[in-house]
């Protein structure tokens, strides 16, 4: 492409105008008075309600002992877990499961299963634990008062309550983390919303998690799911995780 | 009588003193005021608003950010650590433990807690040794990484 045809004007200036539309814009009305343009919010908004996001675990591939993914996720969301400590937070955690009367073992992560219909939402009183509308489960945690009735009615066991003081140079800037509030995987939302995926999934060499979009029959998640036999934990609670297992071949 | 109107004299002679005491107070600068940089630009307001709304724009955006996803940019509490960090004696960024901190300026002598820094990093990332949010090359999704370098202006 080389010359400015009329054609390439225009794409430029559609460019421009997505670029700019990214930047907020506050306008002042009189002095005091000013007007936070709502829909400039909206074009910068990350959450599609079009899309649900989730995981597919394969746990044939998945490895016991292994812990890349809780590695990972201990480091992109600065949380630690000390040996023994009944207080630890933890927000992914490996398990090992077997059958006692087969002796057929295998090993997966359990986080946040992210569900459709959340308990830990039904339950809160403050508003604090919240489902995005892209399917997303967090808590807002300046509003979490620290109740801890989320923890009790998650049956995935997915949530920890912050006890310990974060020092200061423990903390990371995208994913901020409060004495005295709950909290649990939040799918690293912030990546996904600047457009990647979660640390474990990005962690895990053996491709052992697929992340991705179940609204979207063409996505990788969805077609692996249409094709091989998955199940979520479960499932006969009604909440619908946005998190399944499967025994891939 | 005469006691009455003494005592009259006298409330108003303190009220005076009072409002002239304020008056010099704020020509002496009593309060204190946290160094702004002006070489780095205009703020997102201008400073009068600041000091009203500040607070305001910043739980608007913290709701933005928590239901909508909407993250950096002006309004971010990242953006007034990158224009308003104090270094301290060692040249480095003081965080919010330090009374030099320019949220603490102000706040101590108000005598408001600000609760942000409980759980946000106080010094600007670059200072934290954060540099930015890494990703390994190629786990972007498809569908971003064709919206950035088409933002870019690469290939559509």
């Amino acid at each position: 492409m080389s010359g400015q045809t009329p054609d390439t004007r225009v794409d430029e200036a559609r460019r421009e105008f997505l670029r700019n539309a990214a930047t907020a814009s506050v306008l002042t009305l009189a002095p005091g008075v000013t007007l936070m343009t709502a829909g400039v919010s909206e074009a910068q908004a990350k959450v599609d309600p079009g899309k649900r996001w989730g995981m597919l675990i394969d746990t044939t591939k998945c490895t016991s002992g292994c812990d890349k993914c809780v590695a990972a996720c201990k480091a992109e969301n600065g949380w630690r877990a000390e040996e023994g400590s009944p207080t630890d937070p933890q927000w992914i955690r490996k398990v090992d499961v077997k059958d006692p009367k087969t002796g057929f073992a295998m090993s997966l992560p359990v986080m946040c299963q992210h569900c459709t219909n959340p308990p830990c939402v039904d339950v809160c009183p403050t508003g604090a634990s919240m489902q995005r509308a892209d399917g997303i489960v967090l808590v807002n945690r300046h509003i979490c008062i620290g109740c801890r009735y989320c923890m009790m009615a998650c049956p995935y066991k997915a949530r920890s309550f912050a006890h310990e003081e974060v020092p200061e140079n423990e903390k990371v800037p995208w994913a901020p983390r409060g004495q005295g509030c709950v909290e649990a995987c939040t799918m690293c939302v912030h990546r996904v919303d600047a457009g990647g995926i979660p640390a474990c999934a990005e962690a895990c060499d053996k491709g052992a998690i697929v992340f991705g979009d179940l609204n979207d029959s063409a996505s990788e998640i969805s077609k692996r799911l249409a094709q091989f036999p998955s199940y979520q934990i479960r499932a006969d609670l009604g909440c619908d995780p946005g998190v399944r297992y499967a025994r891939l071949p | 009588m005469k006691p009455r109107l003494t005592r009259l004299a006298a409330i108003f002679g303190i009220g005076l003193a009072v409002a002239l005491g304020a008056t010099a107070g704020r020509a002496g600068e009593v309060a204190p005021r946290p160094i702004i940089d002006k070489t780095k630009g205009d703020c997102v307001l201008p400073a009068d608003q600041m000091r009203r709304e500040h607070m305001n724009i910043l739980k608007h955006r913290r709701d933005e950010t928590m239901y909508q996803g909407i993250r950096g940019g002006k309004q971010s509490l990242r953006a007034c650590l990158d224009c308003h960090a104090v270094k301290g004696d060692d040249g480095k960024p003081v965080s919010i433990s330090s009374p030099k901190h320019f949220c603490r300026v102000c706040h101590d002598y108000a005598a408001v807690k600000v609760d942000c820094w409980d759980c946000h990093i106080s010094v600007p990332d670059k200072a934290a040794g954060h540099a930015a949010l890494k990703f390994r090359a190629g786990s972007m999704r498809a569908e971003a990484s064709g919206l950035k370098s088409y933002l870019e202006g690469g290939d559509k």
